[in-house]
């Protein structure tokens, strides 16, 4: 009676170990990569006029561009979040805070990708008032103060959304909040290059967010610790 | 006529009167609703507390359909028929995010909040005071208001915001409230008089775009979110979610946001113990003061 006991326990042990690992794979080593490129022409980013802002306009020796469509050399596209929308989503929030600048009247990143619960840092590092408003409709929507030498505003989403950010006392001011809840994403450089690393064997759809056009999608199946290319092309308008 | 026969024609003509009442009420409901669920989930079961009333929503639904649908909408995102009319936008109550609050920016307002901003109606809008209704209609609405968004049964309102007393009105109190406007870029929106026509003002819009004007101090005695002194000292400390108007319960303390308030109330055409205080001052250091605006910027030159 008694070691059959044991023996029932010691299979329960064996599943339950079994499926630990089932449930929570090794980091894989494959990756994605590939590069984010646009055909047709895209509208001119406007010089952006912080005149009636001097302690920002002098940061500036030439006027910063907008930045909702942002082109490199080679039709390259950038601030384009490239993540995994379906398949293994990887860890959960690292501990690490992603930080978010306001330098300059400019959002630094203009788009600032983070998971679900890991923590944001607002930084305010120019001498003029700032007010944070990230536009959410998912999460719940908050609109911050924060004047010079305040200390950093820390927060968290805890839903995945594309966020709009703005400043309301600098209209021109404009940034993103991505939170995802995969860990596996990356943003299109100066270049549109994109690396997504980490990725165990498996079927992914990855996509591709631009602020400004539709959202695109591909299949990439990987197996074993091979390295897969995805390229995005958006269609962009000159308006 | 006998008498008989008068009472006859009185009950006739009454039954008459009431039928016509109640086919013109359901021609109204149809125009406005096309709908009869009212696209509001939950409705049963969603109550408001006020004091000792309890607001039920299902009383909330029918007085909803009465009174606020024609602006507020059939699926209660403010996209009712009178609403293409109205400016500043009727609020859309599916998206949970309200201006006159007690609580933290990003949090539900409490019952209360909804009640007295139902009670109190909103100064410079379309929104009037519906104190005609009765405190438990006004309740009503409040657990019908909250059926609108998933929000309300997931989440809890925020702490509401603790005011602490008042401190003496003095002229150091106004003059730092002053320099707080100056500091905290109140102007960049309010301008330097309070007039609601800073450098920033022409370019503000509402979270769904929409333009908004910034407050203009000089318009009168009564805020968005009410008159007195610990209803201006709320205002800006909870900021008005949905708008441009920030929180700054993290950037100001409690003695300086009173000082704020002090400073405010001289922009008011009003007679109030600090306007008094500060045209005294006026009249004697007026030529000292420095003016308000980016000369005086801590970042400009």
């Amino acid at each position: 009676m008694r070691s059959r006991y044991f023996t029932a326990l010691a299979v329960a042990a064996l599943l339950g170990s079994g499926m630990l690992v089932f449930a929570k794979p090794p980091a894989g080593s494959g990756s994605i990569t590939g590069k984010v490129t646009y055909t047709g022409t895209p509208p001119k980013m406007k010089p952006i006029d912080m005149s009636k802002e001097p302690s920002c306009a002098k940061q500036h020796a030439t006027p910063v561009l907008t930045e909702n469509v942002a082109t490199g050399p080679g039709s390259a596209l950038q601030w384009v979040v490239v993540y995994i929308s379906a398949g293994d989503q990887g860890s959960t929030a690292p501990s690490q805070a992603v930080r978010y600048d306001q330098k300059g009247c400019q959002y630094l990143p203009h788009v600032l990708p983070m998971q679900v619960n890991q923590g944001l840092q607002i930084y305010n590092d120019d001498q003029t008032s700032h007010n944070i408003h990230p536009l959410s409709k998912v999460n719940a929507e908050w609109n911050k103060s924060q004047p010079p030498g305040s200390p950093p505003i820390d927060t968290k989403y805890d839903k995945p959304e594309f966020i709009p950010v703005k400043c309301n006392i600098h209209p021109w001011m404009h940034g993103y909040f991505i939170v995802l809840n995969t860990s596996h994403y990356a943003v299109s450089g100066e270049d549109g290059s994109f690396d997504i690393k980490g990725l165990p064997p498996g079927k992914y759809t990855v996509t591709a967010w631009q602020e400004q056009y539709p959202a695109q999608s591909q299949e990439v199946t990987i197996s074993g610790s091979e390295a897969k290319t995805a390229n995005f092309v958006f269609k962009v308008l000159p308006y | 006529m006998t008498l008989k026969k008068l009472a006859v024609t009185f009950a006739l003509g009454s039954m008459a009167l009431v039928t016509v009442g109640a086919s013109s009420m359901f021609a109204q409901s149809h125009v406005n609703s096309p709908d009869p669920s009212l696209g509001a989930p939950s409705v049963a079961s969603e109550e408001s507390h006020i004091g000792n009333v309890t607001g039920h929503a299902e009383e909330g639904k029918r007085l909803y359909r009465r009174f606020c649908i024609g602006c507020h909408g059939p699926d209660g995102n403010g996209q009712g028929m009178n609403a293409q009319w109205i400016d500043p936008k009727p609020r859309d109550f599916t998206e949970a995010t309200f201006k006159c609050r007690s609580t933290p920016t990003g949090t539900l307002p409490t019952d209360d909040d909804l009640y007295n901003a139902i009670t109190r109606g909103f100064v410079t809008t379309n929104m009037p005071s519906w104190a005609p209704l009765t405190p438990q209609q006004r309740a009503d609405l409040v657990a019908f208001v909250k059926t609108w968004s998933p929000r309300w049964t997931k989440g809890k309102p925020g702490a509401p915001l603790n005011i602490p007393p008042e401190t003496p009105i003095t002229i150091e109190s106004i003059l730092h409230g002053r320099e707080l406007f100056q500091k905290l870029e109140c102007w960049k929106c309010h301008g330097p008089e309070g007039h609601g026509d800073g450098p920033s003002a022409i370019t503000l819009t509402d979270d769904k775009g929409n333009p908004i004007r910034p407050y203009d101090f000089s318009s009168g005695s009564r805020f968005m979110c009410g008159t007195s002194n610990q209803d201006l000292y709320r205002i800006f400390m909870t900021g008005l979610d949905g708008s441009p108007m920030p929180s700054f319960a993290d950037v100001v303390k409690p003695a300086e946001a009173w000082d704020l308030v002090h400073f405010l109330r001289t922009l008011q055409p009003l007679k109030t113990p600090e306007a008094d205080l500060w045209m005294t001052y006026k009249a004697a250091h007026g030529s000292d003061l420095k003016p308000i605006g980016p000369d005086a910027a801590p970042g400009g030159k």
